[in-house]
């Protein structure tokens, strides 16, 4: 099982999957709730996403447990997942997604405030304009560089083939699928450092790996912060000279690293 | 009582007009599974300006989603819908809902003149810190309230230090000295770290707070 991260979609593992398969595995993925080819629904939360992704183990393997392969955000559901059902996973692998502490600005009480009230107003504002708002429509090649701004480590080949499965085209041109209301960044009570009292307690075999490279997607994640959590028996691996979508640069090297991991399928 | 629906996102927000009046608008905001009153409570009775009241996303006769997905901070979005109808408003939330206007104050302080927060449902909210919660999923039912609003909103985390920050932008920003007075006799730990900020006070009853925010 697959899961990928957040403005991503099943399909950019369209590199990566195929070479599990070709270890011998059936890979599933799925698009989350207002990604991809799935629905964009009222209401978007972690909460909602977990869920989704129960129904989507359910589907694939009833209450078999299977090796699971989660990246950035899908990496943070995954730990959830493995934490709250246990009974679903065989082998956890996590590429870029654990998170932890975020580096507090050293800014005096006043400014904080300052700063979450502007986070607070353009979420709200943001929250006003949705309704009926579509994304930009534009070509393959302004969609594409657009997508690179968050993706600037990947080809402008692969982003381009991105945009012919992760956009439709209509008679103004393309957009993307993701659905327009779903934001960049806000706020709310979550740390991100509480994904690691989770991450302590996995108790199946787990693979984590974290990139060495800082961009704009990534969570600059301090391995040290995250050593402390690693469950017995995991191992975690801080990967030299790439970026936050690793499995997407270096196809090839990941899968051969999580076919070492994994084995072949039972 | 009439009611106009204001749009957040792909919801419709029923806001109902309980009682007409001159000046600035009374917005309640009902608890946890509950949905606006049929009629203006007691305690507005000397309010001279109107009363209206919010269904929040998946209560009463606003929109009820498919599958979820509530947070707080959505619903905190749904007010804000509500106080951009009205202008500015004054707020009385019950349970939840004074959860919501505590965050509605701190995010909005410029059109938010008092908020009263008060005993209700969904008053204490989740855990402060995260638990191993269960992940489920329920059948289709009709109406409402939406039992993932019932479950979501009644577990989401409210660490004390996130409220308190709320109320100290409210205090911050607000042209009120103290715009935010505490009612609730019971006190989770989010609303016991709130009712300790400066500029956050207290009275018996709404009744009684409300006579300091009349405009």
């Amino acid at each position: 099982m697959l899961a990928h991260g957040g403005f991503d979609f099943a399909r950019t593992f369209d590199s990566f999957a195929p070479l599990l398969a070709d270890g011998g595995w059936r890979v599933v993925s799925w698009d989350h709730r207002g990604h991809g080819d799935s629905d964009h629904v009222h209401l978007y939360s972690w909460d909602a996403d977990l869920r989704d992704a129960a129904a989507v183990f359910d589907h694939t393997a009833g209450r078999q447990a299977v090796s699971t392969i989660g990246h950035s955000k899908g990496g943070a559901l995954m730990i959830q997942l493995a934490d709250a059902q246990p009974h679903r996973f065989a082998k956890l692998v996590n590429i870029d997604g654990i998170p932890s502490k975020r580096p507090i600005p050293d800014v005096a009480e006043h400014d904080r405030t300052k700063m979450l009230v502007g986070e607070l107003t353009g979420w709200l504002e943001h929250r006003q304009r949705t309704a009926g708002s579509q994304r930009k429509p534009g070509t393959i090649d302004e969609l594409a560089t657009r997508r690179g701004r968050m993706n600037p480590r990947l080809s402008s080949e692969w982003l381009r083939y991105l945009v012919t499965v992760g956009a439709a085209e209509a008679e103004d041109g393309w957009r993307w699928k993701l659905d327009p209301s779903i934001r960049f960044g806000g706020f709310g009570p979550w740390r991100p450092e509480w994904a690691l009292m989770r991450l302590a307690g996995i108790g199946v075999p787990f693979f984590g790996m974290l990139v060495n490279i800082e961009e704009e997607m990534g969570w600059g994640t301090v391995p040290d912060d995250v050593r402390p959590f690693v469950p017995d028996g995991g191992r975690l691996e801080v990967l030299e000279g790439v970026g936050h979508f690793a499995h997407i640069e270096q196809p090839a090297e990941m899968a051969g690293r999580v076919l070492e991991f994994l084995g072949g399928p039972a | 009582m009439s009611t106009d629906f204001v749009i957040h996102n792909r919801c419709q927000l029923a806001l109902h007009r309980l009682r007409a009046g001159e000046g600035r608008p009374l917005l309640l905001l009902h608890g946890l599974g509950e949905r606006s009153p049929d009629a203006a409570p007691a305690y507005a009775d000397r309010w001279p300006g109107p009363v209206v009241a919010l269904d929040f996303t998946g209560h009463g006769e606003s929109t009820k989603p498919i599958g979820g997905g509530y947070t707080a901070e959505i619903l905190l979005a749904d007010g804000d819908a509500a106080l951009t109808h009205l202008g500015g408003a004054t707020i009385v939330g019950r349970g939840l809902g004074a959860y919501i206007g505590l965050l509605l104050a701190g995010a909005r302080a410029e059109m938010v003149l008092g908020t009263v927060l008060a005993d209700g449902p969904g008053l204490s909210g989740g855990p402060s810190v995260p638990t191993s919660q269960p992940v489920f999923s329920f059948e289709s039912v009709d109406g409402t309230p939406d039992p993932y609003a019932l479950i979501e909103l009644g577990r989401d985390l409210r660490p004390p230090d996130y409220a308190a920050t709320f109320s100290r932008m409210a205090v911050q920003r607000s042209a009120l000295d103290e715009p935010i007075t505490v009612v609730a006799r019971f006190r989770p730990s989010w609303l016991r770290a709130v009712a300790e900020e400066p500029g956050v006070c207290e009275a018996a009853s709404v009744a009684d707070a409300l006579v300091n925010y009349r405009s």
